[in-house]
């Protein structure tokens, strides 16, 4: 029990050696650290949001939109495939309810070229349907998304929606966020050190879907007040309407969508000298805006964006070039995020905000210098009590505690652990709870000398016996760690990491260090007395 | 060198002797901190219930205009606050229902917390604001759902170890002390009305892990004790375990809680509730692996004949018999 082998020796030192290596670059200050860097390899740990200060913020998917988008995208599809086929195949009665679209092809002789028309539309890459195509009263053509169609589309959506949030933050400068996707539907975002999330909030949050919609001027406008839009138009809200009606009534058709841009800059109109976004389409795109610019002159065209009208220009004289401006009560900040959020492109997806943390720097900074004090006088106390208590073996308990402070520090960095405030309190925690092995050993040496035992015979038996305490002890904190781990969000989490950590490097030093330690001890004194 | 004894050697208290009165208080305790819970409720935090909370700290004044905040912050038309010190006397935290529609709408919460913060700024210029939480009525129920699950997880989970390490009645003693430690937090935080939010459950948790450390370790005494002492009364043979292990109880509760005492005085004030909590459940749990967990053994007929006797403790036999002597005395 107490021979140790040279190797045994040599490999628990390398160990020690180690642990403590990694743990210096945690403790040094920035600037030496980053001195430091050039050298050799400088793993260290990461702060959590809650120390460093910055923003942690929750997006969630909303996934009927999505369903809904990918139906109007069906419906243009499928009315683009009838006009285009030979011989063309005209249809009546579109409609989209409950998830499904609809339409009636006007000559019953012709369905089965329609089906014909749409299989294109509905199969994907991989060669499966993504939607089902279904014939009711003859010549009413029903489709409905296949079961795993819907699912796919959000699956992809949010890969999308992931690199356009990454795009878009940075295209705020030096941050570095973390985006990562969560569950189906949600996607969150960690950008540390950062004062003001309210732009970062603006930009993240915004769909950025740009359409341009004729204006329908031929709608009532007690209708339009009302919300009520004629056949073939839509009602949309128009918040700086001169009018002074809070929405417009828009043409559902013969717009173009503003995805195809190669450009957004941030402006000025030369006329009012109001911020403004300039656009640039790509050559499609361009071709399709001079094309609607030039068979409309004269009327109103509405540039939308989010579903929400910004400005109802007149188109003047046919725009050619694919430069457009977007001008409507910007303010430069609004300007510039939107021509952000356009240069990145659209999300395919709404994003909702369902869970936002923000961080002072100042707040962390406290909470660090509190609990590295908490954390220093804690050691201090315990150091303290362990000599005063248990004399030469404390003195042994101690050494492990400060090694195993560092390893716990090394293995962070090691593993790129992020320490949170959380944390802190586990680090504190462990540091208790550290000794507590030492304290079963020593408790269990004592009374073994004086049941009469010999000093190596009780020695012996006190590691043995206490093991098996120790062992169960760690084993139930593991559990309620893993759990922690599992069930916890962000600073629990760091808290969780901290406590297993500390548990797995914790039983290392107290139990097998300070055996090796002891057993040297013994060895080269072969003490005949021993005070514990 | 003369060391120091935390426990005097050879105690002799007998400790079980109070464990009807001992019982019937803690169940008091429960009852009273499950009545308290049930009538006054718990402050949730924002993490629970969902809302907004801003953190603002007062930097030039000594102590934060609670009551003057109060109305400014009623003023903007989004509620009434709840306002606490929290920490410093010139920090505060302000808590805001989400307002209507916000749950469609996150542009609404954005703005809320937007003008909260600019009107504060403007009354008071040395305000610095600190953070912000916003926690829609989705996730907080999420949030809630899960922290519950997680500690009915952790004590199943931890009793059926003790249950497999050692037997059922074990593992019943073990569930039984943590749900007495687990409810008597709830009772403290139900009293004082300290905020508690997710934090608190890893608290809770970390309690379940380590009010557990000390009733492993007194089981651990009894089991050994019971295939030594075979004919040994149960009620004398749970004495003898705690006080053999009393030193080591001791030393340990207060190894543990030191630091966390220390952390609740000095450390950081935003997860004060998170430091009380553990510091309480470890002196609790100390007291319920003496009162709760050894007692139960008693009631469940734990016995001698719980346990065959192994090899391993048999060895050493010369020892051995002078401890059978030792435990014949009453």
């Amino acid at each position: 029990m107490l021979d140790f082998p040279r190797w045994r020796v040599w490999m628990l030192n390398t160990l020690i050696i180690f642990g403590v290596l990694f743990a210096i670059p945690s403790l040094l200050p920035a600037p030496m650290r980053a001195q430091l860097a050039q050298f050799v390899p400088t793993p260290s740990i990461n702060l959590g949001l809650d120390l460093a200060g910055g923003s942690h913020i929750l997006l969630e998917a909303d996934t009927s939109q999505l369903a809904e988008t990918r139906l109007e995208a069906l419906e243009d599809g499928v009315r683009t495939a009838m006009r285009r086929a030979e011989p063309q195949i005209s249809i009546s009665d579109v409609s989209r309810t409950d998830g499904q679209l609809s339409f009636t092809v006007s000559d019953v002789s012709k369905v089965d070229a329609a089906r014909e028309a749409l299989t294109p539309l509905t199969n994907n890459t991989v060669g499966s349907s993504d939607w089902n195509i279904a014939v009711s009263d003859g010549n009413r053509v029903i489709l409905t998304p296949a079961g795993a169609g819907n699912e796919a589309a959000l699956d992809q959506a949010m890969d999308t929606a992931k690199d356009v949030i990454d795009r878009r933050i940075n295209a705020l400068g030096t941050l570095e966020p973390t985006i990562i996707r969560q569950g189906d539907n949600r996607i969150v975002v960690q950008v540390p050190g950062l004062d003001d999330p309210a732009a970062l909030k603006a930009l993240i949050g915004k769909t950025a879907k740009l359409e341009f919609k004729l204006v329908d001027e031929m709608a009532d406008p007690d209708q339009t007040a009302k919300g009520k839009a004629r056949v073939g138009s839509q009602v949309l809200p128009y918040p700086n309407n001169p009018s002074g009606l809070p929405n417009i009534a828009v043409r559902r058709l013969g717009g173009i969508s503003g995805d195809k841009l190669v450009k957004a800059d941030p402006t000025f109109d030369p006329q009012t000298n109001e911020p403004a976004v300039t656009i640039q389409f790509d050559s499609e795109g361009g071709q399709r805006f001079a094309r609607m610019t030039q068979q409309n002159v004269n009327k109103l065209f509405a540039i939308i964006l989010d579903g929400q009208v910004i400005s109802a220009p007149q188109i003047r004289e046919p725009i050619f070039g694919g430069v457009s401006q977007i001008s409507g009560s910007f303010t430069t900040e609004s300007a510039n995020a939107l021509s952000i959020s356009l240069r990145s492109g659209a999300l395919p997806v709404d994003l909702k905000i369902v869970e936002e943390r923000s961080v002072g720097p100042d707040l962390g900074a406290d909470s660090i210098r509190r609990g590295v004090l908490a954390a220093v006088i804690g050691t201090t106390a315990i150091l303290v009590l362990m000599f005063l208590v248990y004399g030469r073996f404390g003195m042994y308990a101690n050494f492990a505690l400060v090694i195993n402070i560092a390893m716990i520090l090394g293995v962070m960095a090691l593993v790129n652990a992020t320490l949170t405030l959380p944390g802190i309190a586990g680090f504190v925690l462990t540091i208790g709870a550290a000794v507590d092995a030492n304290v079963l050993i020593n408790e269990r040496i004592r009374e073994e000398l004086k049941r009469g035992r010999r000093i190596v015979q009780a020695i012996e038996v006190g590691y043995k016996e206490a093991s098996r305490a120790i062992f169960d002890a760690n084993s139930t904190n593991v559990i309620a760690a893993v759990l922690l781990f599992i069930f916890g969000s962000g600073p629990i989490r760091g808290f969780a990491v901290v406590l297993m950590i500390g548990i797995v490097t914790s039983v290392f030093t107290a139990v097998t260090m300070t055996r090796m330690w002891v057993s040297r001890w013994v060895k080269r004194t072969r003490p005949t007395e021993l005070t514990i | 060198m003369k060391l120091l004894k935390v426990v005097p050697d050879d105690t002799n208290i007998d400790f079980l002797k109070w464990r009807n009165w001992a019982f019937g208080v803690s169940l008091l305790l429960m009852i009273a901190s499950v009545g308290l819970v049930a009538t006054k409720g718990l402050n949730f935090g924002v993490d629970f219930i969902g809302g907004q909370m801003i953190r603002a700290t007062f930097t030039q004044t000594a102590s934060a205009p609670v009551s003057e905040l109060r109305e400014t912050v009623a003023g903007l038309g989004y509620g009434d606050p709840t306002i606490q010190r929290f920490g410093a006397e010139n920090q505060v935290s302000i808590r805001m229902k989400l307002p209507d529609g916000a749950d469609k709408n996150p542009e609404i919460a954005n703005a809320m917390a937007e003008k909260i913060t600019s009107k504060l700024k403007a009354d008071h210029p040395d305000v610095r604001i600190d953070g912000v939480d916003s926690v829609s009525g989705k996730v907080s129920q999420e949030l809630f759902s899960k922290g519950i699950l997680a500690l009915l997880a952790a004590m199943a989970g931890v009793s059926i170890y003790i249950w497999f390490r050692f037997e059922w009645q074990f593992g019943v003693g073990a569930i039984w002390s943590l749900l007495h430690d687990v409810t008597l937090t709830f009772g403290l935080f139900s009293l004082t009305g300290w905020e508690f939010d997710l934090n608190i459950i890893a608290a809770l948790l970390t309690i379940i892990g380590y009010s557990l450390n000390d009733t492993v370790v007194v089981y651990d005494r009894i089991r050994e004790n019971l295939m030594k002492f075979r004919k040994m009364e149960m009620a004398s043979l749970l004495n003898l375990s705690v006080n053999e292990t009393l030193s080591r109880t001791v030393m340990t509760s207060v190894s543990i809680s030191l630091p966390l005492i220390i952390l609740v005085l000095f450390g950081p004030d935003v997860i004060f509730g998170f430091s009380a909590a553990m510091a309480f459940g470890i002196v609790v749990g100390t007291y319920s692996s003496i009162y709760q967990a050894a007692p139960i053994l008693i009631w469940l007929k734990v016995g001698s004949h719980s346990f065959v006797p192994t090899e391993e403790v048999s060895a050493g036999s010369k020892v051995e018999r002078i401890d059978e002597n030792f435990g014949a005395q009453p």
